[in-house]
C-alpha cells in the first residue's frame, strides 16, 4: 500500500510538470474572431456574491491538503448533477455520524455564479445540509483538475478523502455503503 | 554505487507505472491516434448524417454536447463560431447529443429541434439514439470535444478535450485548445496540448 502512495505521488508530480510545461509553451494571444452574445458576456461580468465562502483553486488548494489529525471527505458536486444531489443524503449522514472518529465532510459546489443565489443556496437550505459548504470558483480546470487528482477527467460526482497519511480519489457516485466501506479505509 | 542503482530502479519503476496508469485511465474509448468510427445518426431535420457524406472534408469536430447542461449551453455560442471558422477550412463541426432522453428528458429529439432552431445551429445537430456512439469514442460528458484528421486510415483522433480554458468567459480565455489544435493539424505541425480536462455533466 505504501509503495502505491509513493508511485501515486510521484505520478502526481510527474503530471502536475508536464501538464505545466504544456501550459506555458501554448499561451498564446489570439484575435479573438468569436460573436459572443453580449447580454451573456455582460452577465458573467457581473459580480456574483454568495453567503458561502467562494475560493479559486489556490484558495481551496489547502483544504485538500491539511495535516491535522482528521480525515476529510471532499465533494465535488453542482446542484444541476442530479447523482451529486442523489448521493449528498450519504455525506451528510456520515458528516453526522463519524463526527467522534475525526471526520469532517467538505461540500465543493460547482455551480455557476449565477446559480449560487438562484439555486445553491435555496438547496442547501431546504435540504438543511449541515456539512461545510464551499464554492470554487476558478474556470481554469484544465491546470486545477489534476492537481486534485491526476486519474481525474472531471466528471462529477467525485470525491477525495484523504488524512495526513493517505488519499484516495473517486470519479463516481456513493451509497452509503460503500461511502463507509472507503471511509473505513482510513480511519481504522 | 548501490544506492544509486537502486535508485534508478525505483525512477525506472514510477516511469513506469506513470506510463502504465495513463493507459489505463485512457482504456475506455479513443486515444490520441485511434481511427474513430463513422456514424450513421439523424440529425434535427430527420436526415441521416455519416462523416462519409463530407467528401471535401479535411477533418471533423465532433462534439459531444446537449440542450441542457450549463456548460454546454456556456459554449453553444463559441461552437458556432468554431463551425463558421473551419467549415471553410475543411473542419466542419458534428454535434451529437449523446444522452438518453429517459433519463433526461429535456434532451429528447424534439426539444433538440427547438434548440438548433433557437441558436441558428450551422452544423448538423445529431441525436446518438440508443446510446450507440459516444461509448465507442469514450465520450464521458458535456461538452466533449473529439478533433478527427481524415487520412487513407480513416478519421483519426487528433485531440480529446475542452474547447477553451474558461468556460464562464469567452473574452477571458488564454488558450483556445481547440483552435490551435485545427490550426496546427491544418498547417501540418505538432499538435502541443492534445488532450485537456474540464467539468461537465456527465452523459446518462
Amino acid at each position: 500500500m505504501k509503495m502505491k502512495n509513493l508511485l501515486g505521488l510521484a505520478l502526481l508530480s510527474l503530471l502536475i510538470l508536464s501538464s505545466c510545461g504544456e501550459i506555458s509553451n501554448e499561451k498564446k494571444e489570439e484575435a479573438s474572431s468569436e460573436k459572443t452574445d453580449l447580454a451573456e458576456t455582460q452577465a458573467v461580468k457581473k459580480s456574483y456574491t454568495s453567503k458561502f465562502p467562494i475560493y479559486d483553486f489556490e484558495g481551496l488548494e489547502p483544504m485538500l491538503n491539511k495535516t491535522d489529525d482528521k480525515t476529510y471527505v471532499v465533494n465535488f458536486w453542482a446542484t444541476w448533477c442530479k447523482p451529486c444531489v442523489e448521493e449528498m443524503p450519504h455525506f451528510e449522514r456520515i458528516n453526522a455520524e463519524q463526527k467522534e472518529n475525526n471526520v469532517e465532510v467538505i461540500l465543493v459546489s460547482l455551480d455557476m455564479p449565477n446559480m449560487w443565489r438562484s439555486r445553491l443556496e435555496p438547496f442547501v437550505e431546504k435540504k438543511g445540509i449541515q456539512s461545510t459548504v464551499v464554492i470554487l470558483d476558478d474556470p481554469k480546470q484544465n491546470e486545477w483538475i489534476p492537481k486534485v487528482a491526476p486519474e481525474w477527467g472531471g466528471g462529477i460526482p467525485a470525491t477525495l478523502i484523504y488524512n495526513k497519511d493517505k488519499r484516495n480519489f473517486y470519479e463516481r457516485g456513493f451509497t452509503y455503503e460503500e461511502l463507509n466501506i472507503e471511509l473505513n479505509k482510513f480511519i481504522n | 554505487m548501490k544506492a544509486i542503482k537502486n535508485l534508478g530502479l525505483v525512477i525506472l519503476l514510477i516511469v513506469l507505472a506513470a506510463f502504465s496508469s495513463k493507459n489505463i485511465s485512457l482504456n475506455e474509448g479513443y486515444g490520441i491516434g485511434d481511427v474513430a468510427t463513422d456514424f450513421s445518426l439523424k440529425d434535427v431535420d430527420g436526415n441521416t448524417v455519416s462523416l462519409s457524406d463530407f467528401t471535401e472534408a479535411k477533418g471533423f469536430l465532433v462534439i459531444f454536447t446537449c440542450n441542457t447542461c450549463p456548460y454546454a449551453v456556456a459554449y453553444e455560442d463559441r461552437i458556432i463560431a468554431l463551425d463558421a471558422k473551419y467549415k471553410p477550412l475543411g473542419v466542419p463541426v458534428i454535434a451529437i447529443n449523446p444522452n438518453n432522453p429517459a433519463a433526461k428528458p429535456g434532451d429528447n429529439f424534439e426539444k433538440m429541434k427547438v434548440r438548433a432552431a433557437e441558436k441558428g445551429f450551422t452544423f448538423p445537430y445529431l441525436f446518438d439514439e440508443g446510446q450507440k456512439i459516444y461509448p465507442q469514442y469514450g465520450a464521458t460528458k458535456t461538452p466533449h470535444v473529439y478533433l478527427l484528421e481524415k487520412t487513407s486510415k480513416g478519421n483519426v483522433v487528433r485531440y480529446i478535450g475542452a474547447i477553451d480554458d474558461n468556460y464562464q468567459d469567452a473574452s477571458q480565455v488564454e488558450e483556445k485548445f481547440v483552435e490551435n489544435a485545427v490550426d496546427a493539424m491544418l498547417g501540418g505541425g505538432e499538435i502541443k496540448v492534445k488532450t485537456t480536462r474540464a467539468i461537465g455533466c456527465g452523459i446518462k
